[in-house]
């Protein structure tokens, strides 16, 4: 991970270009123009700004979001792992190489009533996909995966944006 | 979709560029035109088949709090505990999931410390103890998705 140093805060000007880019990039010719227009300033000061958001992070990237759920894939599971400490690193970044994983972290567990410490969201065109794919994961793990489930979503409650301070 | 929507999505995930004319950029590498690059992506969000298109930023390192957490409510409890949860604007998401630990949700406060006084105050309106899991460890976000 890179670092998160202070300086690396975002200033006025990156949340002025984070406000004016929540919904997503303008489609207009030159959409980082459109952006500099609102704010008052030049485009090649949002442009520097923006890379400079991408460089340390703030934006992981630039680019298309495909809805996975209306192209076809309308299974997804969350799949948790119990692993040692001390393999989690090495196998969370192998699993989260695999094409169908989308996230892969590490988490803290809650002895005894949680014991898992990976995570990693899997997907599939339905729920049978998924399971076959969780279980490309274990085989990954072999020995080292001291148990497993995999927790389905039944429900939605609520979904919003997250929301980003004026 | 056609042939061309697959190939601009199959592109477009992996980065967009910072200049001038951006989409002419990848419409030329594309062999289509600057406007119609532009109304493919216009009509693929309309179509809700991209969810996105544009920056996407770490919640974290604007620097506000964020965490993954999860309580285990019994069935009987779940329509109450769900309406607690929702009514804190700092739960992003909620889920119900198949499992003993049956809720799972997304805190984003505007600073790190408030996740822990928020999660407190759930705690204390709903009975149920908060299982709070932030990530320790980053390896990958993102999909990647050939069509």
């Amino acid at each position: 991970m890179k670092s998160r140093a202070n300086n690396n805060r975002p200033n006025a000007l990156d949340r002025g270009i984070i406000r004016c880019t929540q919904a997503g990039l303008p489609l207009v010719p030159q959409p980082y123009q459109y952006i500099a227009d609102q704010l008052g300033t030049t485009a090649e000061q949002v442009m520097q700004r923006m890379r400079q958001m991408l460089e340390c992070g703030i934006i992981r990237r630039i680019g298309a979001v495909p809805n996975h759920y209306t192209l076809g894939f309308r299974g997804n599971g969350m799949s948790v792992w119990d692993v040692d400490d001390s393999l989690v690193a090495e196998y969370g970044r192998r699993i989260g190489e695999l094409e169908f994983v989308s996230h892969s972290y590490q988490r803290p567990r809650f002895l005894p009533e949680w014991r898992y410490n990976l995570f990693a969201m899997v997907h599939g065109r339905d729920r049978a996909e998924v399971m076959q794919k969780v279980e490309l994961i274990a085989a990954l793990l072999g020995k080292d995966n001291r148990a497993h489930e995999v927790l389905f979503s039944t429900r939605i409650l609520k979904k919003t944006g997250l929301r980003i301070d004026q | 979709m056609d042939k061309i929507d697959h190939t601009i999505i199959n592109r477009l995930q992996q980065s967009f560029p910072i200049a001038d004319r951006p989409y002419l950029q990848e419409a030329e590498a594309l062999g289509i035109s600057e406007g119609e690059l532009i109304q493919r992506l216009q009509a693929m969000l309309e179509h809700k088949q991209l969810s996105r298109f544009g920056p996407m930023y770490h919640a974290e390192r604007l620097g506000g709090g964020l965490s993954l957490c999860a309580i285990r409510v019994p069935k009987e409890d779940f329509e109450r505990v769900t309406a607690q949860v929702n009514s804190f604007a700092e739960v992003a998401h909620n889920y119900a999931r198949n499992h003993e630990f049956s809720m799972w949700f997304v805190l984003a406060t505007e600073t790190p410390e408030r996740i822990d006084s928020v999660i407190e105050e759930i705690e204390q309106l709903t009975g149920y103890r908060v299982y709070n899991m932030p990530k320790e460890k980053e390896f990958f976000v993102g999909l990647r998705f050939e069509l």
